[in-house]
């Protein structure tokens, strides 16, 4: 299926968003940025505060759920930003050329998990720093396979929700209608315990980003976990091959 | 052989048809011009053409391989010039050159090569390192021009390839167009408005309007179609000289319009006299006179009722062929 022209395709979209990401530097400071903000202000802001199911500093809890975020917000930026192409009119010299629309979605995909993976790695350097357990290399390991598959997932979203509109305002909407209440019941700012309401506890097991956080939180810090991380990668990957696949299915549909 | 082939290929907007179920076939190695006015549907026809659109009826084969189901293949055989700009503008010239040479599958030696002739074309040498959201429109579309002929696809789309270029790019464009397709036998299926272009550059022709294909033919028998020569002239009384010089036997398509009135005739220099003649006795004075060959415009006026200048909004003259600055050549 993939030949070499096809690798050569996914090797330039890739290189094609390195450039932009290196030459758009405030995009690259803000990203990084802003993921800091959550951390200092929320870790330090919350330093002392006890929840109800977490063991250990608020920051050790936080770290792993803010990875998970900075990584989340660039992928699917990533993949929405499909979108600009289309109004640029560039999306339609990539898809006139002779490549595998498959090769146009792996080029694409890997070119925004290696932007999220450096921004998630940045801040597990920092989180470190501040004093952030880690519970061993091979965990770290494993941090960083579920950063890379969480980095396809929300690409593979972004690919969907792009496929899907027309404009930004519904990204807009998307964002704040869904992802910031998904975001708040994935146990990133604090646990799912017995003390919420039985729905909400409900509607955090059913929400994806929950595996994510806790896996990341299984593996790199090792505590404050709820299932074991390999069992969150299972679930992880599962969603992954699944969002991918409805992603290049909706990207090869559409029009440009 | 037949490189083009549609089918009934149709495209509707909610409601509005744009392509109205078009059949027409392009040979291997030809030039081929989709001339129209804005909105006739050229653009629309080459998305479909290109796998951009997918046809709301019918289909067509490039290369004999099916737009609808064999849409890689098709790819695998065509390259377009787009009418919009289709450039990344974070990335300087040479980097969209040479992303599209990668993309393409170019080997190392093809890429250089092409990439320094075409820059060199479209006079861009200079400003190839430079980020392409820094470039002038015209500077833009020189470079998307210069993208599309860099690799030789066996068909070739340019959608209205030279829109808003000095005359000086234009025939340069053109020279690299006629040369593409002679050296490396590359169809070209353009669209146009400008009928010198399409005159200078095509084989064969296609007049669209309304979504639809009025005629088809090649460019010398669509002007022998509306006689030898033109006789374009302004009188006191167009319809009333005009009714009458269409009794005579010599005297085809005698068209009248806005402000003149054009006459197809052979031997239209021997036809002046006998003209005026007919003219004083009717007792209608004829204010101005011209004969020429017939051009793709006289086509154009006659198979849509108007000229393309009216199309777009100008005023409609008595020369169709004096145009916006381009130097072109009236009688041939």
């Amino acid at each position: 299926m993939m030949n070499p022209k096809d690798l050569q395709a996914i090797y330039m979209l890739w290189l094609r968003q390195m450039k932009r990401f290196i030459r758009a530097k405030s995009r690259v400071l803000t990203t990084i940025i802003q993921p800091l903000f959550f951390l200092f202000i929320l870790g330090f802001g919350f330093n002392i505060a006890v929840f109800p199911g977490m063991t250990g500093s608020y920051i050790n809890f936080l770290a792993p759920g803010i990875i998970a975020m900075a990584i989340l917000f660039s992928s699917m930026f990533t993949g929405v930003s499909v979108l600009w192409d289309r109004q640029s009119g560039f999306l339609q010299e990539v898809l006139v050329a002779p490549v595998s629309r498959l090769s146009i979605v792996i080029g694409r995909t890997l070119g925004g998990a290696t932007v999220a993976l450096f921004q998630g790695v940045v801040i597990m350097i920092i989180a470190i720093a501040l004093g952030v357990h880690v519970v061993s290399p091979g965990g770290l390991l494993l941090t960083l396979v579920i950063m890379v598959l969480l980095s396809f997932t929300a690409v593979g979203f972004g690919l969907i929700l792009a496929s899907k509109m027309r404009d930004f305002e519904g990204f807009q909407s998307i964002m704040s209608l869904i992802l910031m209440p998904l975001l708040f019941l994935s146990s990133m700012f604090f646990p799912v315990s017995n003390s919420l309401p039985v729905w909400l506890q409900v509607i955090s097991y059913c929400n994806p980003l929950f595996y994510m956080v806790d896996g990341i939180r299984g593996s790199f810090t090792g505590a404050n976990y709820v299932l074991h991380p390999l069992i969150d990668l299972a679930i992880i990957l599962t969603l992954c091959v699944i969002i991918m696949g409805l992603g290049s299915y909706f990207f090869n549909k559409s029009e440009a | 052989m037949e490189i083009i082939e549609t089918e009934n290929l149709t495209k509707t907007f909610e409601g509005f048809t744009a392509v109205d179920h078009i059949k027409f076939s392009v040979r291997k190695g030809e030039i081929f011009g989709f001339l129209g006015p804005n909105g006739a549907g050229k653009t629309t026809t080459i998305k479909m053409l290109t796998t951009l659109l997918y046809p709301s009826e019918g289909t067509a084969s490039i290369a004999g391989f099916d737009i609808l189901k064999q849409r890689a293949m098709v790819r695998e055989n065509i390259g377009v010039v787009f009418q919009e700009p289709a450039l990344d503008t974070e990335l300087t010239g040479r980097e969209n050159l040479d992303f599209h040479a990668r993309m393409y599958g170019l080997s190392p030696e093809t890429r250089k090569k092409r990439i320094t002739q075409v820059l060199s074309l479209v006079d861009l040498d200079e400003r190839k390192d430079v980020l392409v959201k820094f470039y002038s429109g015209g500077m833009k579309r020189r470079l998307e021009i210069a993208r599309g002929l860099m690799h030789s696809p066996t068909v070739l789309f340019l959608d209205e390839p030279t829109l808003g270029l000095d005359a000086q790019t234009r025939r340069a464009i053109w020279d690299y167009i006629k040369k593409l397709n002679k050296d490396e036998n590359t169809t070209i299926f353009l669209t146009t408005h400008y009928m010198d272009e399409a005159d200078f550059l095509c084989n064969h022709i296609g007049i669209i309007d309304h979504g639809k294909i009025l005629v088809m033919d090649t460019v010398d028998a669509l002007k022998k179609s509306v006689g030898h020569d033109v006789i374009t002239l302004t009188c006191s009384d167009i319809e009333k000289l005009q009714k009458r010089l269409e009794q005579e036997s010599w005297v085809s398509n005698a068209t009248p319009h806005t402000s003149f009135l054009t006459l197809g005739v052979e031997r239209g220099e021997e036809k002046i006299p006998v003209i005026f003649d007919i003219a004083r006795t009717i007792s209608v004075s004829i204010t101005s006179i011209d004969v020429r060959k017939p051009t793709l415009d006289d086509v154009f006026l006659y198979y849509t009722g108007r000229s393309m200048r009216e199309q777009t909004g100008e005023a409609p003259r008595m020369k169709p062929m004096k145009s916006a600055g381009f130097p072109m050549r009236r009688r041939q």
